[in-house]
């Protein structure tokens, strides 16, 4: 009854989230163990864990595609679906918060209050005489060593124009799809996911450099961590949203989408857009100001 | 508050019943907390005496208002309970009785709060002190700098642990009774140290502080104020003590295994004999450290000691 | 695929019988999609997490009751201290609200299931692991972590291997709130029946749709603090390190951006539960319908702006300290909107005493005396005092305990009968509500005087002064810890023997849930209720 077009479908039972926290749980122990160098082991219970939620993902994608082809999700389903997309891409958006602040607050507070601005002269006066506030910096203890910033003009800027013209490809992928031209579809999807793997190229060209040429490290004082941080949580969603680029291309060439029924293509296309507006912040906050 | 003084000396060995209602209604001024007591200490300085009046201000406030609420809530459980036959009225709302119990609220706070803001705006007025002291919190003890009295720089510094008395009982299973450590008549169990921080009455001295490795936090109830000691960073805080004698705290901040075991004691004594007590110890400091000569390494800070650059050059409008 | 898929959900839908439970105990529980299912494992899982922490608070309240150390180290002392807050939070009290959740936000608005039946299986399966995870640290070389569940550093970072484990199990805890408050928000705005408006539903149905829209924002806030903290430990970052230009103090800002907003996740679904209860046994529509929805989203909205309240002595700048004091004092003034709103519920009522009106009468008093003691920590100078004293224990554990806690022992004994068919013993709910009254009060009361008296909080000893009022306290919690045992006693009984209850179980119900029958059948409305406006909650919802 339940499943009949129209009426909510409720799935009965299911195996994919149980083997999930498995291996949420093996990832998160093995890289405790790792990074506390307890046993030479945890390495490798990590990949059992990111194994397990490979499958997890795996599997639970594949029935829930095999559902939709089925065409057992109505339209209040179909809503479900978005509501969680949505509300999932709002918490991401809020873990980037985090560390926006922290860059702010570097910045406009703490490195200030060092220096002897504002309410930090007895701070600098007592403690870190001598230091003068800047931006970059790796603070008063020259945490890391000296180093180079990294320059706004270059592989960002780059970047940046690459990322911009992926939100631009990957609406004219959608637009295809809803006119129903899928050679269209295939081919801007195709480079959307081509300019996510430049960006990553590019950036993973900077880190290089910033590691062996620039001094620049994740040590290198807080400007450094928020660099890292900031940059390095980007690239890892970027990682995923081009990942999930190729599945959403793959299922295109497959034909599982027509112009009404593509939740999953524009799902992934917000994530994109997601990342997308997170780089223009970093863009603006990490490199240019 | 008048009686509060009147009350003090009696509230020693007494009956609790009437001395915890003695003591709730007075908040007794006590140099060391007394067993059963209830109250916050009104302290020995102007601010903390302040901070009291806000507090029983708002202590107040809020049994009037629970007087009321709590009032009202058992008045309608006698009144209106189903075994008396009370029939359920129909209405659900009442924009007069809505708008009163928004806008008087309100009213009560700002008049909480107008207060609070005076006392604020006094509290952080740090700049102006006649004397400057440097506190350090290290796990876990307490370091104390003289940097300044006027316009005289001082090289004085100690550290201020736990006596070694209490130490000694607060072992875990030490068998030992802590009811018998004393000084004189105060059971200073936990609330003692080798090296009290000995500072003149009625001045004006700023407090500096920081942490070494950890947060902890400077805090004398008495005195009417905590601050945090932060490493890496400097708080700063004053007081102004009217009565000599002696006040115990704690640090306030969770500091890691010993954060019970890290006790303050300032010993407040007129200027006269705390100018003698200073001069005495810097020129032991003097001797000590004659055939180094300056700059003195007075401060364990990773920047120049500003005692280097004699206190004058502490800006008094910091 | 798609043939081959169509056919494997049609050899399903034979062996579907929508009103069998599936067999076998991991099809029934491990693999559950059913939110009633789900929802009851959240409250099997709350409950034994709430003994699991209860017996923390039990080594410190016994280390507390006499001066000196008698049983256990400090270090050890503080471990008990952080781990009892971490699983009393996330482990009892959240998970606790979200299984009330999962239960009975889709029998209230008419809906066949939650919106995401799998993810929903998810949030809850993490729960375990994750909590494995931070209860296996106490067996580890070097202990659990010790810095308090506020985990500031650098003294959270001191912690030896145990960090690690921390810091991930509070990422999977994170990852379960978030998925939890996710579906719980789609299943709310699309899950409801035709005719259940927004401005129609149960107030607690409201209360969990503002907290799930807090936890989906703050709890991000907290991985990526904790995360911070990680990477300022392994990997040589300096967050909160002034050497390299970071700051310590800069955690707490963002660790309080979330913990503010945190301690009202954990009171605003009580506020649901007390508003569903009070107009039940008062057979009185619930006063100011929309004036407590709108109370609920202003105190939502300040929550995220007031966080510097736990800085006060941290050294912020003059004008800092003022805001977070404005601000602050401010949330009194939407929650005295609710309380006044129930006690005028009460008042014109017709009123009986059942047990679930019990724990919700005290849930008005008891919370509103921890209000007060807020309010006063909200006054700048006098938290100067009060800061990190027992004062401040005694303030949080009256709005978390005989908050919290008590509306969720008070929604239990209320919807019991609904969920399982039987009216539980009367008369030893009421021994269990009044115990707990009596104890809680004994073991938490004088802690306020310990706290003016000047007994700072996270110490394990102290001055014979403070002797006296800690034996109290410890006396009171020792009656504490009987509550459980009474309350599982009860509801087993109940369970094996208690009286069949009927539809509507108590005589003022309003709502969808009491139009199904007792117990409610394992599918409820798999066609979507007809709502008729005597079947909304409390009546009156114009004003
Ligand atoms: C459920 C949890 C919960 C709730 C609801 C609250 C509610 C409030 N809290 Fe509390 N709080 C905590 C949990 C909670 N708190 C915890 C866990 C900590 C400690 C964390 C830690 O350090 O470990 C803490 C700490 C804490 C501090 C920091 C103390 C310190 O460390 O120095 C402060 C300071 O302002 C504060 C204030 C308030 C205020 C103003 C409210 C208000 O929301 C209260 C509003 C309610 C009322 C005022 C009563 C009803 C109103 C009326 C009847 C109307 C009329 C009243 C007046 C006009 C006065 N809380
Ligand atoms: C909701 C949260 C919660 C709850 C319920 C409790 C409950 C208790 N707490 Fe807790 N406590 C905290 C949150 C909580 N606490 C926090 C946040 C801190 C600060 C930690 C820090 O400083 O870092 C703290 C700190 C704290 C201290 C200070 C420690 C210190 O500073 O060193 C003390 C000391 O007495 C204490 C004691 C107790 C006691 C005796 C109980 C007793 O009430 C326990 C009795 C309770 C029960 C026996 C459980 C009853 C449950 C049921 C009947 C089941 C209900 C059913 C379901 C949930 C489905 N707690
Ligand atoms: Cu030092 Cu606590
Ligand atoms: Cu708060």
């Amino acid at each position: 009854m339940a499943q009949a077009q129209g009426a909510y479908y409720v799935p009965h039972g299911t195996r994919w989230p149980f083997l999930g926290s498995i291996g949420l749980s093996s990832t998160v122990v093995g890289a405790a163990l790792w990074i506390n160098e307890t046993t030479p082991y945890g390495k490798y219970l990590m990949a059992f864990g990111i194994a397990c939620l490979l499958s997890m993902m795996f599997g639970w994608f594949r029935t829930v595609i095999g559902e939709s082809l089925a065409g057992i999700y109505s339209k209040q389903v179909d809503t479900s679906f978005r509501m969680g997309m949505m509300w999932f891409i709002f918490s991401e958006v809020m873990f980037f918060a985090a560390f926006f602040g922290a860059l702010f607050y570097a910045r406009n507070m703490s490195v200030p209050w060092i220096g002897g601005e504002g309410d930090g002269a007895l701070t600098n006066f007592f403690l870190w005489k001598g230091y003068t506030p800047a931006w970059p910096t790796n603070g008063p203890g020259a945490i890391g060593g000296s180093f180079e910033s990294m320059p706004a003009w270059g592989v960002p800027l780059l970047n940046t124009l690459i990322l911009l013209s992926s939100g631009v490809t990957i609406t004219i992928a959608h637009h295809a799809l809803r006119a129903g031209r899928r050679t269209q579809l295939l081919i801007w999807l195709g480079a959307t996911v081509i300019l996510g793997a430049l960006f990553l190229k590019f950036q993973a060209g900077e880190y290089i450099e910033a590691y062996t040429k620039m001094n620049l490290t994740l040590g290198s004082g807080v400007y450094g961590s928020t660099f890292f941080m900031l940059t390095g949580f980007h690239g890892m969603h970027v990682t995923l949203g081009a990942i999930m680029l190729s599945v959403i291309w793959l299922r295109c060439l497959k034909g599982h989408f027509d112009k009404d029924h593509h939740f999953a293509f524009e799902a992934v296309a917000w994530y994109w857009h997601f990342v997308d507006v997170v780089w223009l912040g970093l863009f603006m906050f990490v490199y240019v100001l | 508050m008048k009686g509060a003084g009147l009350m003090r000396s009696r509230l020693g060995g007494f009956n609790w019943v009437l001395g915890a209602a003695l003591a709730a209604l007075t908040g007794a001024a006590q140099a060391l907390s007394q067993p059963w007591q209830l109250n916050m200490t009104e302290g020995v300085t102007e601010t903390s005496r302040t901070v009291y009046g806000i507090h029983m201000l708002a202590f107040y406030v809020c049994c009037v208002i629970g007087f009321l609420v709590f009032g009202a809530m058992i008045v309608a459980m006698f009144k209106f309970r189903k075994s008396r036959g009370a029939v359920a009225a129909t209405w659900s709302h009442n924009t007069i009785a809505e708008i009163i119990w928004t806008v008087v609220p309100i009213a009560i706070l700002i008049a909480l709060a107008w207060p609070a803001t005076t006392v604020m705006i006094g509290m952080a007025h740090t700049e102006e002190s006649q004397m400057t002291v440097k506190v350090t919190g290290y796990q876990w003890k307490w370091g104390y700098d003289y940097i300044n009295l006027g316009d005289k720089p001082y090289h004085v510094h100690f550290i201020s642990r736990l006596d070694p008395q209490s130490d000694k009982t607060r072992q875990l299973k030490s068998g030992l009774d802590p009811f018998a450590v004393k000084q004189g008549n105060d059971q200073t169990y936990l609330l003692d140290v080798d090296h009290p921080l000995v500072l003149p009455t009625d001045t004006k001295i700023r407090f500096v502080v920081t942490g070494d490795d950890v947060i902890h936090a400077w805090w004398v109830p008495e005195l009417g104020w905590k601050q945090d000691a932060i490493p890496g960073i400097i708080n700063d805080a004053w007081t102004n003590i009217h009565d000599p004698g002696i006040y115990r705290g704690q640090c306030a901040e969770l500091c890691g295994q010993d954060h019970g075991f890290m006790p303050i004691v300032v010993k407040a004594v007129p200027m006269a004999e705390f100018q003698k007590w200073l001069d005495e110890q810097e020129a032991a400091y003097a001797k000590a450290n004659a055939p180094l000569a300056a700059p003195a390494p007075a401060i364990p800070t990773p920047a120049a000691p500003p005692v280097a650059t004699g206190a004058s050059a502490v800006p008094t409008a910091l | 695929m798609a043939i081959h898929a169509a056919a494997h959900y049609a050899d399903h839908a034979q062996d579907d019988h929508h009103n069998h439970k599936p067999h076998g105990f991991f099809n029934r529980w491990v693999f559950s999609t059913n939110h009633k299912d789900i929802g009851t494992l959240y409250l099997i899982f709350a409950f034994i997490m709430a003994c699991v922490g209860a017996a923390f608070s039990g080594v410190i309240r016994t280390e507390l009751m006499k001066p000196g150390l008698q049983f256990v180290q400090p270090y050890f002392f503080n471990q008990m201290t952080t781990m009892h807050a971490l699983v009393m939070i996330f482990g009892a009290i959240m998970p606790a609200f979200v299984g009330l959740a999962n239960w009975m936000i889709p029998l209230q608005i008419g809906a066949p299931d939650m919106a995401l039946p799998r993810m929903n299986n998810w949030s809850f399966w993490i729960l375990p692991f994750a909590f494995t995870i931070l209860l296996s640290t106490l067996f580890m070389p070097g202990g659990a972590p010790a810095g308090g569940w506020t985990m500031y550093p650098p003294l959270a970072i001191q912690g030896g291997n145990s960090v690690a484990f921390l810091v991930f199990s509070v990422h999977l805890m994170g990852i379960s709130s978030i998925m939890g408050a996710i579906n719980i928000i789609a299943t709310i705005l699309n899950m409801r029946a035709p005719g259940m408006d927004l401005l129609k539903m149960p107030i607690f149905v409201w209360s969990w749709l503002i907290t799930a829209f807090l936890l989906i924002a703050v709890m991000p806030v907290l991985a990526g603090a904790v995360t911070m903290l990680l990477t300022d430990k392994y990997f040589g970052t300096s967050f909160f390190n002034a050497a390299g230009g970071g700051d310590p103090v800069m955690f707490q800002h963002i660790f309080w951006f979330f913990g503010h907003p945190e301690v009202y996740i954990m009171i605003l679904p009580a506020f649901g539960i007390v508003s569903e209860i009070i107009p039940t046994f008062s057979r009185k529509p619930l006063f100011g319908y929309q004036a407590m929805v709108f109370a609920i989203a202003s105190i939502a909205f300040l929550s995220f702006i007031v966080w510097g309240h736990h800085m006060f002595t941290v050294g912020m700048p003059l004008g800092g300290e003022l805001y977070f004091m404005y601000a602050t004092m401010l949330i009194a003034v939407p929650t005295g909107v609710k309380v006044f709103n129930w006690v005028s519920t009460m008042w014109g009522g017709s009123m009986s005493f059942e047990t679930p009106m019990l724990w919700a009468i005290s849930f008005v008093i008891l919370f509103t005396i921890g209000g007060f003691s807020g309010l006063m920590l909200a006054l700048v100078p006098a938290d100067f005092q009060y800061q990190d004293t027992y004062f401040v224990v005694a303030h949080f554990h009256y709005v978390l305990v005989t908050g919290a806690l008590f509306a969720i022992i008070g929604a239990i004994y209320y919807w019991w009968p609904k969920w399982t068919g039987r009216m539980y013993n009367e008369t030893w709910a009421k021994v269990h509500f009044w115990w707990s009254m009596v104890f809680v009060n004994v073991l938490f009361f004088p802690q306020h005087f310990l706290g003016l008296a000047g007994m700072p909080r996270r110490i394990p000893d102290y001055n014979v002064a403070f002797a006296d009022w800690n034996l109290v306290s410890t006396i009171g919690a020792y009656g504490m810890f009987l509550t459980p045992i009474m309350m599982f006693l009860i509801l087993r009984r109940s369970l094996k023997s208690g009286a069949p209850a009927t539809m509507h179980v108590w005589e003022g119900t309003h709502g969808l849930e009491w139009t199904v029958p007792s117990p409610a059948p394992f599918h409820t409305f798999e066609t979507p209720p007809v709502i008729h406006d005597e079947d909304l909650a409390h009546g009156d919802i114009t004003h």
